[in-house]
């Protein structure tokens, strides 16, 4: 498994070299971020803000040598210790982040995988056949340069205000609270609707485009000429071009994963879905900084744990990575 | 086919102008680009200014209708093309630059600098760009658009490297190269003479790429409040939209043109680029 050992490295270094800028940043930029947050949290009464500023000196353990502070920061972190948020306060860190959690990952993999599996098919099947191609190359490149704000800007006025067919913003109605009920599952889809939608739009674009353009590609290989002149079924060489078409999909779902966890962020800031997303977002508008290293983190850690599921899924479908033929 | 008698090179724009989409896409950037030149010579306000009623629809005075605090949107739209355009040129270009020449020296000089390099690629390739941008960007203010496109052209060139790498290293054992190599020409000058001009076409799409990604990470931060404090950019338009509750009031002539001129910008430079492959490849082009 020289593969995903070489992949594993990889993913430490930069876990690693996430980490250590996330860390390095907050001490070593200009300015006092202590006083900085604590004029922004400057609602909080005399009394507190010296308890709070008190708790941040002993949190960033300012009066230790850097080198203490680098490994206390490593230790805090894999107690899960993410400190407090100043916006929220007093609620950990952490807390607040896995309370974010499940609205992201509800979001982000039905889209991801429905618009991969549906882009996919589109693009191959519209290929080279004359209407749909035309269409599909205007409408899929406008989709996939869609700002993802702007298309969730568009269908939060449009499908939620104007027309009232779904509500244009938050996770639930405002009048029910979190509880085991078909009421509020209901409004939980309903509210989920639109930025399911905007999200996966965007991204089937770019999908059904690529592979409309890789099934082009292999359609005038070597290989399917030959078919072709062998008097083999049209059908059958699209399905042979459409398995080879497959493996750069798959790897650059990897590459795409961090275009589209800034679209998520985006997404979530327009129809205020209350994720990790809005959550940067608001830490960021906030200078909550605790708040924005923890979401850094995480969005780090997401994507890396999905470039690893992307690279056993290569090794799964692809033999040649398997008796490591192929370099990487 | 009756031009085949001439130069090569007039094959090329032949080709070029017979395409459609090369066409089209160039007429829409070509079209803002104008916009963004003419366009604050033509209006008569200045894009922060109260010069009317807030909150108007388009008429012919405001032709994008006005903002909550009655600033002019057509305005403010046309400034806010400059932006896009420079982020787009520098970013873009510092990426491909960036890009082209780690995957040249990369797959040129192999073993241990290719391990580096490649390694170095790899890392960051994994990091999402926007998030990077944006923890950087949230503590070290930028200050202008030159930055911002300094920013995203120091982290958007990973692919590129990658793409280039792998084209250099099957380019290098050819016998041309070899031939090169033989005759005692310096790496420096095989990689220019030799290999670059075998990728130039691909190295111009590479560009068109880098130009649309750029605007669309400059876009975002914008949009998250995390521009340059000076100025106004499509991002800032939809940033202000949203926040001050162009939704809920039924502003929709505040938030739909920049996002749209983004759109069709960005869509039209990928366009350009199947354009440009068709001309460049001659097996793509429709039957």
């Amino acid at each position: 498994m020289r593969y995903i050992r070489k992949r594993l490295l990889i993913y430490i270094l930069t876990f690693f070299f996430a980490v250590t800028l996330d860390w390095a940043i907050l001490r070593f930029m200009p300015g006092d971020p202590v006083q900085a947050m604590l004029s922004r949290a400057g609602v909080i009464a005399a009394q507190a803000m010296e308890a709070l500023r008190g708790y941040f000196i002993r949190a960033f353990g300012l009066d230790l040598p850097l080198w203490q502070q680098y490994v206390n920061f490593w230790r805090a972190l894999f107690k899960g210790d993410f400190g407090v948020s100043v916006y929220l306060f007093p609620k950990p860190v952490s807390q607040v982040l896995l309370e974010a959690v499940p609205y992201t990952v509800a979001l982000l993999v039905p889209a991801i995988l429905l618009s991969w599996l549906v882009g996919n098919k589109f693009g191959a099947f519209a290929a080279r056949r004359k209407i749909l191609d035309s269409t599909l190359l205007p409408v899929g490149y406008f989709l996939t340069a869609t700002p993802y704000m702007w298309l969730g800007l568009l269908m939060a006025w449009g499908l939620g205000i104007a027309l009232r067919w779904f509500p244009s913003g938050g996770a639930y109605g405002f009048g029910i609270m979190p509880e085991a009920s078909l009421r509020f599952a209901l409004s939980l889809v309903r509210h989920w609707f639109l930025p399911f939608l905007s999200l996966f739009l965007v991204m089937f674009g770019g999908w059904a485009i690529g592979m409309r353009n890789m099934i082009i590609y292999e359609l005038e290989a070597d290989y399917s000429q030959y078919l072709e002149s062998l008097g083999v079924p049209r059908k059958l060489i699209r399905k042979y071009a459409f398995r080879n078409a497959m493996l750069p999909q798959i790897t650059g779902l990897a590459l795409q994963l961090g275009v589209i966890a800034a679209g998520a962020i985006a997404t979530e800031v327009a129809f205020s879905y209350p994720g990790i997303g809005l959550l940067l977002f608001q830490a960021i508008q906030n200078q909550d900084y605790f708040l924005v290293q923890g979401c850094f983190l995480f969005i780090i850690f997401g994507v890396l744990l999905g470039n690893l599921l992307v690279d056993i899924i290569c090794l799964v479908v692809d033999p040649r990575i398997r008796r490591g033929t192929v370099s990487e | 086919m009756s031009k085949k008698e001439k130069k090569p090179r007039s094959d090329v724009l032949y080709f070029a102008w017979r395409n459609w989409k090369l066409r089209l896409g160039l007429s829409v950037v070509l079209f803002f680009v104008v916009l963004a030149v003419v366009g604050p010579r033509i209006t008569r306000y200045e894009p922060w200014a109260y010069i009317g009623r807030p909150r108007q629809p388009p008429s012919a005075q405001h032709w994008m209708g006005t903002t909550i605090f009655g600033q002019d949107i057509f305005s403010q739209f046309v400034h806010g093309l400059y932006p896009v355009f420079l982020v787009g040129v520098l970013g873009g270009g510092l990426a491909t630059f960036l890009g082209t020449l780690i995957g040249f020296v990369a797959g040129y000089r192999g073993g241990a600098t290719d391990e580096t390099l490649n390694t170095l690629t790899n890392i960051v390739l994994v990091i999402p760009t926007v998030a990077i941008l944006l923890i950087i960007v949230a503590y070290v203010k930028l200050r202008s658009y030159f930055i911002q496109a300094v920013f995203i052209g120091l982290t958007a060139w990973p692919w590129t490297a990658r793409a280039v790498r792998a084209q250099t290293m099957s380019l290098r054992s050819r016998e041309f190269v070899d031939l090169a190599r033989i005759s005692g020409m310096s790496p420096l000058r095989i990689i220019a003479t030799e290999i670059a001009p075998n990728m130039m076409s691909y190295l111009v799409m590479v560009l068109i790429l880098q130009f649309g990604g750029a605007i669309l990470t400059g876009t975002s931060l914008d949009f998250f409040g995390l521009g340059p404090v000076t100025g106004i950019s499509l991002g800032m338009m939809m940033n202000l939209a949203l926040s001050w509750g162009a939704l809920p009031l039924g502003m929709w002539w505040w938030f739909v043109p920049p996002g749209l001129a983004l759109a069709l910008i960005v869509g039209a430079l990928y366009i350009t680029n199947v354009g440009l492959d068709e001309v460049f490849n001659p097996k793509l082009r429709e039957k």
